[in-house]
């Protein structure tokens, strides 16, 4: 398999595109014509061809252009990216973790070659060609999250596990919905998940916590996750509220097929072996509604998603200042006939 | 003035449980303003905690520091600020013991950074009683400019840095010992609700 990296851009002059068969393989969140809150993990054990759910960590044709806005977005703000002390030995884990999964996957791009602690790291999309020892920070340029994460599409956290919980103590957080690593490091799984409504009286947090901690090496888990972005922006941070914000208010009747994006996030659990740990990967999947709804029965199931929506999740959500525009868009695409099951694309 | 009661928030909001006595354990002992009435009830309720007791007491406009001195705590520093009180707070919590307590009253910006310090210096949580007494300002962090303003009775308020206009949110981190402040006007620059006092 050969993938052709897109060149674009997720800032200023928005050249972000999906080709056709980015559009086919999107990871369309909803397996029914309604939406609400729920513990719906299944095991990351692959998945059907060429969907991002076959390989451990995607990697897609938005990859190069992913991580140098990374880049941009860390030059800016290195706050983006911490590691508690204690949470060094978990970036080993994770770092070890993405350089096998991506060497076995894609052995056509990435090539990790291991004598001992003597590790050959190849990386050919990103023009990277490395030896460095395993577990000798003095050997990489950066401590090893931020390390592989440079070279890794998606957010990352790292979860210490104690006293029956999970604390949130390093991450790498370009691409987030709405939240701040720098407030919410150190903080516990209900502490960080504080500020969503309705979820904590339906005991979806306790239940997720249970279910996290009980994860087990080699079986990893996944959901998916979703909320609506104005253009095709990456960094959705607080820290950058006030500059991208007054995007949200741009949409019209006329662009609002081209300006609104459907953002999913395919959250993804893994067992760390050294530090018990857990790795959380928060992939960012990004669609125009005029691209999502060449799948018709996306456009169909998206415009009943949206509609019936509770307010409190609009709200939280961010996008309830536009949601009457975009029901009126996609309602367009809706003739009111019945979906079929699950999220993949009807053949 | 009676221990303020908060109204339920959201989960990263602390609460505070009050001041109940350990009995006769080291301890540290750190109040500003009418927090230092909450120390004298503990003592009362209880003096066997006085004898290896250090006690910090910031006045801030009260006239509680003779009292709290004649209890007749082991030690007893009358401090200007919390600031001047730091090197030796933390002076204090690196010589701790294993089973010290520390008992804390007063606002929130005090218990918030002296649990911060006592955490960062290797202090459990549940070795931590805390009483608020006193204003019901908060101590907020600008997402933005990473700022701190102290003293935020209003909301919106200024950032004191940056000049931003934010709004006040529950969502609290126990390391910054601060409330997250976020641009109100963001979406729609120079839109701003009027200002309303916060209440408890």
């Amino acid at each position: 398999m050969t993938i052709q990296f897109n060149d674009e851009t997720f800032r200023d002059d928005y050249s972000y595109h999906n080709s056709p068969a980015a559009i086919r393989r999107f990871p369309f969140p909803f397996d029914k014509d309604d939406y609400m809150y729920a513990v719906n993990m299944e095991p990351h054990a692959g998945g059907r061809e060429g969907s991002p759910f076959e390989n451990r960590f995607d990697v897609d044709e938005h990859y190069v252009a992913e991580m140098r806005d990374r880049e941009i977005t860390l030059k800016e703000d290195p706050l983006r990216c911490q590691s508690l002390p204690h949470m060094e030995l978990a970036g080993w884990d994770l770092l070890e973790l993405i350089m096998e999964c991506k060497a076995e996957d894609y052995p056509e791009l990435f090539s990790l070659h291991r004598d001992g602690d003597r590790w050959h790291w190849i990386n050919r999309p990103l023009g990277i060609d490395h030896k460095f020892t395993f577990l000798d920070p003095t050997t990489l340029p950066y401590g090893p999250m931020e390390y592989i994460t440079r070279q890794a599409q998606g957010d990352f956290a790292l979860l210490d596990q104690r006293e029956g919980n999970l604390w949130m103590e390093a991450g790498m957080v370009t691409s987030q919905a709405d939240w701040s690593l720098d407030f919410d490091i150190g903080m516990n799984f209900f502490e960080w998940h504080a500020p969503v409504p309705l979820a904590h009286e339906m005991g979806i947090f306790q239940r997720a916590l249970k279910f996290l901690l009980a994860i087990q090496q080699d079986t990893p888990s996944r959901r998916l996750n979703w909320t609506m972005t104005v253009n095709p922006r990456l960094d959705t941070s607080p820290e950058n509220y006030h500059k991208w914000g007054p995007e949200k208010r741009t949409l019209t009747p006329e662009n609002v097929g081209e300006k609104q994006y459907l953002r999913v996030e395919l959250q993804t659990f893994f067992r760390l072996p050294r530090s018990n740990g857990l790795a959380f990967p928060i992939r960012c999947y990004l669609i125009s509604l005029q691209d999502l709804v060449t799948v018709p029965k996306w456009g169909r199931r998206l415009h009943r998603v949206i509609r019936d929506l509770p307010d409190e999740l609009a709200e939280y959500k961010g996008f309830a200042v536009n949601r009457q525009l975009i029901v009126d868009y996609l309602a367009r695409f809706d003739d009111g006939k019945p979906t079929s099951p699950g999220i993949f694309p009807d053949e | 003035m009676p221990a303020t009661k908060f109204t339920p928030s959201i989960a990263s909001r602390p609460v505070y449980g009050g001041l109940k006595s350990h009995g006769a354990v080291p301890a540290l002992m750190l109040a500003n303003g009418p927090g230092g009435e909450a120390l004298l009830e503990l003592i009362k309720a209880d003096p066997s905690v006085l004898p290896h007791t250090y006690m910090i007491y910031i006045p801030e406009g009260c006239d509680l520091g003779r009292s709290l001195e004649a209890c007749g705590p082991a030690s007893f520093f009358e401090a200007a600020s919390y600031a001047s009180i730091l090197p030796r707070f933390r002076k204090l919590l690196a010589d701790a013991g294993m089973n010290t307590r520390l008992y804390l009253a007063g606002t929130e910006g005090l218990i918030g950074q002296a649990t911060s310090e006592a955490l960062a210096a290797g202090m459990l949580l549940e070795a931590i009683d805390a009483e608020h007494r006193g204003s019901v300002a908060r101590r907020m962090q600008c997402v933005h400019c990473k700022g701190i303003t102290e003293n935020v009775t209003t909301d919106p308020f200024t950032c004191s840095h940056c000049g931003l206009t934010l709004f006040v949110r529950d969502h609290y981190s126990r390391r910054h010992a601060a409330f997250q402040g976020v641009c109100v006007d963001a979406e729609t620059p120079g839109e701003i609700p009027p200002r309303q006092e916060i209440k408890a």
